[in-house]
């Protein structure tokens, strides 16, 4: 399967869940898992640029697949994806943890409406659990980010 | 000191990693460590017969079994935390149960083997069998006592505690109007996204334990482990990493693994990790909130409450590790903004057979205005009178502080409620709030309520500015997503002159910062803020002492600009804070860094010792603020809604708070914890009840069934903000943490009951529980 752009081999364990598979083989910790029964959102990842919980998919099922992290949004030594710098800019994030998961569900968003209504932005992250902000931030952010991938 | 930085909206410094994927939590250390599971009671209450771990110690992949037998502190009961006179019958649990189990998820034995998937198998082949015992559950069912959870507690009270302002018998006798009301909370669970971890680390070489925790009191977890293995404190590390959430439960300890993964790794020599899933997470984590009361309030005919007399039982769980700090909250809590001339309150800390409680975000206060708020809309209701204007009769007026209010709080002391002003918080809700929507089945909610913030004892900070300039900083207690990196920045940035990215935050690392307590009761802007604040007021002190004797001028004629120390009124004469440092410090050897000025032909020659008396060498300082009492946040929450009378589907048109923090550290930081708050407020009025059954199963122990909000049930919220500075510590600040959640069961029930016409006496609601309501009407 293909990670963030590189070609890895398939697990050996073929139980091993897509998200312990990049979080534990592959070291991508960003991708984060918080009720294994795919109802948070927190390990959603990009399969083929559409938005997916890692959680309920095996590693061997990707085979032959595309998948993105949120590592793979911007290198370290570039500015943030314009999603990432929204979430920033509208103080959209707390502890974090739900964070990267939001992340790729509104990129994952954008890439299908590119200036959502106020009502797809909601059912847009209506996938993902935040337990700290209470959403209004995050979706000040779907807002500013629109703006950004605009310029 | 200047405010360039103080009440300023400055965007957070900790995003960017966590926005990368660079987070820290517990679970992403991974270093070869051995993974865990725990084998739990399916039996909310049994007596173990037997237990057989001897399939699963043999299957391969597995390293080491536990049971209470194999462990030297198998036979110990774990600590209870907050000890009290009036807590006669405390209990708390081992870390693993051997004789008998008093809750569904309580642990049993523990697994440890080469990664998750081998422990789940292995854990699932330990045989334990169980002979049923009766099943206590819900606090009415433990008062009636027909079975006991604990054997030897008679009645199944923990602790019983009655106080009293006034005369309260007398007072409701002469009353013209008296009432009886009976309220109810059910249990809620704060389900932060991270479920809990500890991994941990033993080196025999050095003799010293590092472990990291998502708790949110490393120092305490550090000052336990010490004494249970007998090191001394400087060899145990405990570090909160980046933290998923917290909002209470995560200050509990010890739980069972936070025991139990270092023992494994000192045992095994090799790094253990154990990562809690989901399902556990809901009976293995401390929970919170119900509680049974019985009011009885006294009034006369323009609304004014003459004696308030409650009588409540809180479901305390299986085990009272969290002493008795819950009912005290709620009994100090139930008079709020509101002048109470009499008032009695008894409660009985009642055991069942459920997960422990101890506090969840809100912490006794969610009920406690809900008690008061239903009371003050039934005297309301029963005078036709204004609901609002019923309140604005009873609040305690600005003049009136410090307000005694005379009954125990959870710091030792009586509540004294610092400062404030509730009828303006009231009257600009109101204002706020605007006209109500058209249509049918709209109702209004309103509630004011306090918080007692800010908790002793103590927190402390260490400051230092190094030669490069940079200041790093340091406190005890963790973030769970606070933004303590942020706020803290803004207050030593503030004393020492610089940027706010130029100071670097640890937090809740026992290696940088060994002493403090923890994150918990909206404490930490109080504690560790002002810490911060009086150890870069020293840092700052001690940089003018230094440059005066540099620049050869009065410390007084100096202030910290920009980076620079400097004369006032001629900026052009000053050094760099990192200079500074070198001064610091007066070395012999030149080793870089600009460090040649501190040597000893480098200045003029100068009489006496290099570093004076009294002087430590570095630029740097650990100050310490230890609160004289608590500080006391209040606020404001109303609400219209709309409640669909044949799907009870609910519907937030508006909801409004204004709120009263003290003096304001950062607005965005603020705004994120009250819109949080509320949030959090909403699920856990509506969507979020903990269901329990009679055998004591906890049947919706998953994010399917037990119902979170999503962006999709969450309205925008509206929030203004009114400044009365605590005068009890140096910043002017109180805690903001909890106040989103507090009324919030208060104003949706006031809004759903008038919207439905149905008396609202309990919390959560649900659809399906209007529905019934309505029937009943």
């Amino acid at each position: 399967m293909k990670v963030n752009g590189a070609e890895h081999p398939a697990p050996a364990d073929p139980r091993r869940l897509l998200s312990d598979h990049l979080r534990h083989d592959l070291g991508l910790t960003g991708t984060h898992v918080g009720c294994e029964h795919g109802v948070c959102g927190c390990c959603t990842v990009l399969l083929d640029g559409a938005p997916i919980r890692s959680c309920l998919m095996l590693a061997v099922q990707a085979e032959g697949h595309e998948v993105t992290t949120v590592e793979g949004l911007a290198r370290d030594d570039e500015a943030l994806h314009p999603v990432q710098q929204a979430f920033h800019e509208c103080h959209a994030l707390q502890c974090g943890f739900c964070t990267p998961g939001f992340v790729m569900s509104v990129v994952g968003l954008l890439a299908q409406h590119s200036k959502p209504s106020a009502q797809e932005i909601d059912e847009g992250i209506a996938g993902n659990l935040c337990r700290c902000t209470g959403y209004a931030s995050i979706r000040r952010a779907v807002d500013r980010a629109v703006e950004l991938s605009k310029s | 000191m200047t405010t360039k930085w103080f009440g300023a909206p400055v965007q957070r410094v900790e995003d960017d990693r966590l926005l990368r994927g660079h987070g820290r939590f517990t679970d992403d250390i991974g270093e070869g460590a051995a993974e865990c599971c725990f084998v739990r009671s399916p039996h909310a209450h049994a007596r173990i017969t037997s237990i057989d771990v001897s399939a699963a110690r043999e299957m391969p992949g597995v390293l080491v079994v536990y049971t209470a037998a194999d462990l030297p502190f198998g036979a110990v009961d774990l600590p209870l935390l907050i000890p009290h006179p009036n807590l006669t019958h405390g209990r708390t649990q081992r870390c693993l149960a051997s004789e008998v189990v008093r809750y569904a998820g309580e642990a049993v034995a523990f697994v440890v083997a080469e990664n998750r998937y081998l422990a789940e198998d292995a854990a699932e082949l330990v045989q334990v069998e169980y002979e049923p015992l009766p099943v206590v559950i819900t606090p009415e069912v433990a008062a009636a006592a027909e079975h006991l959870v604990h054997e030897d507690v008679p009645g199944n009270v923990a602790a019983e505690m009655v106080q009293e302002t006034g005369d309260v018998m007398a007072a409701l006798a002469r009353a013209p109007r008296r009432k009886k009301l009976r309220f109810r909370y059910e249990r809620g669970a704060s389900c932060p996204m991270e479920a809990r971890a500890v991994w941990a680390r033993w080196s025999a070489e050095e003799r010293k334990l590092t472990v990291f925790d998502s708790t949110q009191s490393p120092t305490s977890i550090r000052g336990g482990l010490a004494v249970l293995f007998g090191l001394p404190e400087s060899h145990v590390e405990v570090i909160a990493p980046d933290v998923g959430g917290g909002f209470g439960p995560k200050i509990m300890l010890f739980y069972p693994d936070e025991l139990l993964v270092p023992y494994a790794a000192m045992q095994l020599g090799r790094p253990v990790k154990w990562t809690e899933d989901r399902q556990e997470h809901f009976t293995a984590v401390n929970q919170e909130r119900a509680q049974v009361h019985e009011v009885e309030v006294g009034f006369d005919a323009e609304g004014n409450v003459l004696a308030l007399n409650d009588d409540f039982i809180h479901d305390g769980g299986a085990y009272t590790p969290y002493g008795l700090i819950l009912p005290i909250i709620t009994a100090a809590q139930i008079p709020g903004p509101y002048r109470i001339p009499n008032y009695r309150v008894r409660f009985r800390d009642m055991y069942t057979n459920a997960t422990p409680t101890s506090p969840y975000r809100g912490a006794g206060r969610p009920h406690a205005c809900f008690v008061m708020e239903r009371t003050l809309d039934a005297i309301a209701s029963e005078l036709e009178l204004d609901r609002v204007e019923v309140r604005r009769r009873n609040l305690i007026q600005p003049d009136a502080f410090p307000y005694n209010l005379g009954v125990a709080w959870q710091d030792g002391n009586t509540v004294v409620y610092d400062s404030g002003d509730y009828p303006e918080l009231l009257d600009r809700a109101v204002k706020m709030l605007g006209p109500r929507p058209e249509g049918d089945h709209v109702g209004m909610g309103i509630a004011v309520y306090v918080e007692g913030t800010g908790v002793g004892p103590y927190e402390g900070a260490h400051v230092q500015v190094l030669v490069s300039g940079k200041v790093m900083a340091a406190t005890g207690i963790p973030s769970q997503g606070q933004a303590h990196a942020t706020v803290w920045a803004q207050i030593v940035a503030d004393e020492l002159g610089v940027d706010v990215a130029d100071v670097e935050i640890s937090s809740g690392d026992t290696r940088r910062f060994p002493w403090g307590v923890g994150t918990f009761a909206s404490r930490g802007a109080v504690t560790a803020g002002n810490a911060m604040h009086i150890a870069a007021g020293m840092v700052a002190d001690k940089a003018r002492r230094i440059a005066a004797d540099h620049l050869e001028v009065d410390p007084a004629d100096l202030e910290l600009v920009d980076g620079r120390v400097r004369v006032k009124g001629s900026p052009d004469r000053g050094m760099p804070l990192g200079a500074v440092a070198v001064l610091s410090n007066p070395v012999r050897y030149a080793f870089g860094g600009g460090t040649e000025a501190a040597t000893q032909f480098a200045s003029r020659p100068r009489p006496g010792p290099r570093l004076h008396d009294g002087e430590q060498p570095g630029l740097e300082a650990t100050g310490y603020y230890s609160p004289p009492g608590s500080t006391w946040a209040s606020g404001c929450h109303a609400a219209f809604v709309r409640v669909d009378p044949q799907t009870f589907r609910l519907e937030i048109l508006k909801y409004v708070v204004v709120h009263d923090c003290g003096r304001v550290i950062n607005p965005l930081v603020l705004q994120g914890q009250i819109e949080g708050g509320v949030a959090q407020g909403i699920g856990g009025a509506f969507y979020e009840r903990l269901a329990y059954d009679a055998d004591g199963q906890l049947r919706n122990a998953s994010f399917m069934e037990f119902l979170i909000p999503y962006a999709t049930e969450i309205p925008p919220i509206e929030i203004d903000h009114i400044e009365t500075p605590s005068p009890l510590n140096p910043l002017g600040v109180k805690g903001a943490g909890e106040a989103g959640v507090i009324p919030v069961g208060a104003v949706l029930g006031s809004a759903i009951a008038e919207a439905l016409g149905v008396p609202i006496t309990e919390m959560p609601l649900s659809p399906l529980k209007l529905f019934e309501l309505s029937r009943q009407a």
